[in-house]
């Protein structure tokens, strides 16, 4: 959008369909999300049109696996697009703010007077996870985190949902004798493997465990923190996630789940539109139930600190934020949440003004959790290093089929997070 | 013609742009590539120049040194794999099934031309253990046998990549060895058949030093192509469970592009590339005297 604030004399080498240019606005994100790109379009036509004629909405997408690569290249060559999703790796935005790449927005919405339109839930994850108290992304997607369980599986045999990890221990055992698979979970992503290690650590230890891991207070490879890996490589070794967990890819983990072949599934609640789906969804949406990550007994955590994530958040470069570009700003916060609310069920990091009637139980649910959690936690590798992450995700599978120990798990993501 | 190559001008003319696109596209990044293994960071957070640090990393990095034992012990054991079988193959080829050859040498060279990403998902549909049970873990449930989880363990999974590549690339080394094999003189074999030599002394004395030198660079190619395996690796394992099936290519590439440690990542790059000329040394070296004798 370099034309329409006046500087388009400045050139950008980078080719591709997504660096800046005159008279656009242009947006990159992942071919695999198309909730924004599809929100973003609907605005274009609609509330957004004003905009949309003065700076035309020109969206590109690339794969989701090579994202950050992608757009480190495109930083590196002052490439990136007006609007678009954040780099995936939280450590890899703290690159990007520091080297003044992507728009603080903060001072913006402050003088629009707009700053109350972003739940405060929401917006404080986002500065949580960039490590700063000033926003540089929006929170396009606002998603908890838990255990989605089988109504019917838990009542047949007798159970109900765990408040403490223990009581979720002794559940899957049960299960496990029952001939029912207690947990599905894709060791192939090992993320909703190593979900369960951070958060067993933040109800143990407490909310600021890993904060403390990222200062350099304390070591993964330090008794108390190994213990919450132990407890997760023993329900691997126990066989709790099913045969050959490291061969389950996301959708087939979600589908052992909804096909009432696995009890329970830690997934974040943008499931929820697998969920209200009748045609993936064999169990039925009315036989889903949720709970928060148990507690741990004489634990300093507690489950009302909900595990939030703001799925992958949408960043302003730098170099591209003009006025025609603010002007969309604007739109995209007064307009984003009720839409994406009402098109396409997601719950968002914005206000809603208009809830549309009809919202399914699911995504109720959602809200209601939301709205009832008093803080939020973040997710295991949140503050790590890009290396620690792989690290840590590439060995979740071996936690799972309990191939690899807690020790090992906790000493690779150690080493691999001082670099 | 003579007079053409003798022109100075001509041979600049002739062999300017090649030399030009070469040092292009392929001197050129290996120097900068080579510059950048003194520089710590990446694009985004700036160079710092540390002399020989990231080389002491390198060998203080358990990583880096597991890379280099998969890759070392992938390489070798595929490269006896491969060429051994590919001489068996050969051999077959020459003197049991002659006439009839053509049609399974083209049977065994197939998989050659197949693209490495399908043969890849191809071996993780044979070997799935869930949620389908593959046909591998099939036929093992047949025989009374529990089903194998073959990607979750660092063991089963590194040789069920050394089987995918065997597969892959044993006809190609048939083919190679049998193009040396048929070279030998019929005279020479019939003479030697005269003198009572068959079967394996026939093979020992005649046909393996007369087909050393083919022999040679199969070795060659092989053991260089398998210390850079990266295609089938990441089609079939992505480097795991873990990372224990990743090789020191897979580790460069994930270093620079996905860590955004240029520096580091062509430290992994430059070792590699020692590696191989040392192996291509080594056995270029034992094998000068049989070769000076044959």
């Amino acid at each position: 959008m370099t034309g329409c604030g006046g500087s388009s004399s400045e050139g950008d080498g980078g080719g591709g369909g997504s660096t800046a240019e005159a008279g656009t606005f242009t947006y990159l994100g992942q071919n695999e999300n198309t909730t924004i790109v599809d929100t973003l379009e609907t605005l274009a036509g609609d509330q957004c049109s004003t905009e949309n004629e003065a700076a035309k909405f020109t969206p590109d997408a690339i794969p989701g696996a090579t994202w950050d690569q992608q757009l480190q290249l495109l930083a590196g060559q002052e490439g990136l697009s007006d609007f678009g999703m954040a780099a995936g790796t939280p450590s890899l935005m703290k690159q990007f703010i520091e080297s003044g790449q992507v728009q603080d927005i903060s001072t913006e919405l402050e003088e629009m007077g707009i700053e109350d339109k972003i739940l405060p839930a929401a917006a404080s994850t986002i500065q949580a996870l960039h490590g700063t108290d000033k926003l540089y992304a929006l929170p396009t997607e606002f998603n908890i985190e838990g255990f989605w369980y089988n109504k019917q599986l838990l009542e047949d045999n007798g159970i109900t949902p765990p408040e403490t990890w223990d009581e979720l221990v002794d559940a899957a055992a049960k299960l496990q004798a029952a001939g029912i698979q207690p947990f599905s979970a894709s060791g192939e992503q090992g993320w909703p493997v190593t979900r369960l290690v951070g958060n067993y650590l933040m109800r143990d230890l407490g909310p600021d465990a890993l904060q403390k891991v990222a200062e350099g207070e304390a070591k993964l490879t330090d008794p108390e923190y190994v213990k919450a890996a132990d407890e997760v490589a023993a329900l691997g070794q126990a066989g709790y996630f099913g045969d050959a967990p490291t061969s389950i890819d996301y959708d087939t983990s979600l589908n052992l789940f909804m096909t009432g072949k696995a009890a329970f599934l830690y997934m974040g609640s943008w499931a929820t539109t697998a969920f209200n789906d009748e045609a993936q969804n064999k169990i039925g949406v009315d036989n889903v139930g949720f709970f928060s990550f148990p507690d741990v007994d004489g634990g300093k955590g507690s489950s009302d600190q909900v595990p939030a994530n703001v799925g992958i958040p949408t960043m302003f470069s730098s170099k591209g934020f003009d006025d025609s570009t603010k002007a969309w700003m604007e739109c995209i916060v007064n307009n984003y949440g009720d839409t994406v609310l009402k098109d396409s069920g997601v719950v968002s990091g914005f206000k809603v003004e208009n809830p549309p009637a009809d919202l399914p139980e699911t995504t109720k649910l959602v809200q209601e959790q939301i709205a009832n959690a008093p803080s939020s936690v973040l997710w295991f590798e949140a503050l790590m290093t890009s290396q620690a992450t792989t690290v840590s995700q590439s060995n979740g599978g071996g936690l799972a089929n309990g191939s690899v120990s807690g020790e090992q798990f906790m000493k690779l993501v150690q080493d691999a997070n001082q670099g | 013609m003579n007079k053409v190559l003798g022109d100075r001008r001509a041979i600049f003319l002739l062999l300017g742009p090649a030399l030009l696109v070469y040092s292009l596209v392929m001197l050129v990044p290996i120097f900068w590539s080579m510059g950048y293994t003194a520089f710590d960071g990446g694009i985004l957070t700036g160079f710092t120049f540390v002399g020989f640090g990231n080389f002491l990393k390198f060998f203080n990095d358990p990583t880096a040194l597991n890379a280099t034992w998969f890759t070392l012990r992938y390489a070798l054991i595929l490269t006896v794999l491969q060429v051994g079988f590919g001489y068996l193959l050969a051999l077959l080829y020459t003197f049991r099934i002659k006439h009839a050859s053509s049609f399974i040498r083209t049977i065994i060279f197939f998989p050659v031309v197949l693209p490495t990403v399908g043969v890849g998902l191809l071996f993780q549909k044979l070997f799935e253990a869930a949620p389908t049970t593959g046909p591998v873990n099939g036929l093992l449930n047949f025989l009374g046998f529990p089903s194998v989880d073959w990607f979750g363990y660092p063991e089963q999974s590194f040789w069920v990549i050394i089987l995918l590549d065997l597969w892959r690339s044993m006809g190609f080394y048939a083919i190679l060895l049998y193009a040396g094999l048929v070279d030998i003189p019929e005279e020479l074999l019939e003479s030697a058949r005269i003198d009572g030599a068959s079967g394996w002394r026939l093979v020992r004395s005649i046909v393996v030093p007369l087909s050393l030198p083919v022999l040679l660079s199969s070795l060659i190619f092989s053991i260089n192509g398998t210390l850079k395996v990266f295609d089938t690796i990441v089609a079939l394992t992505n480097g795991g469970p873990g990372n224990s099936t990743t090789p020191l290519t897979l580790y460069m590439f994930q270093t620079s592009f996905a860590y955004g440690e240029y520096g580091y990542g062509s430290t992994i790059a430059t070792v590699l590339t020692i590696l191989c000329l040392l192996v291509t040394i080594l056995i270029f070296r034992s094998t000068r005297r049989d070769l000076t004798k044959g």
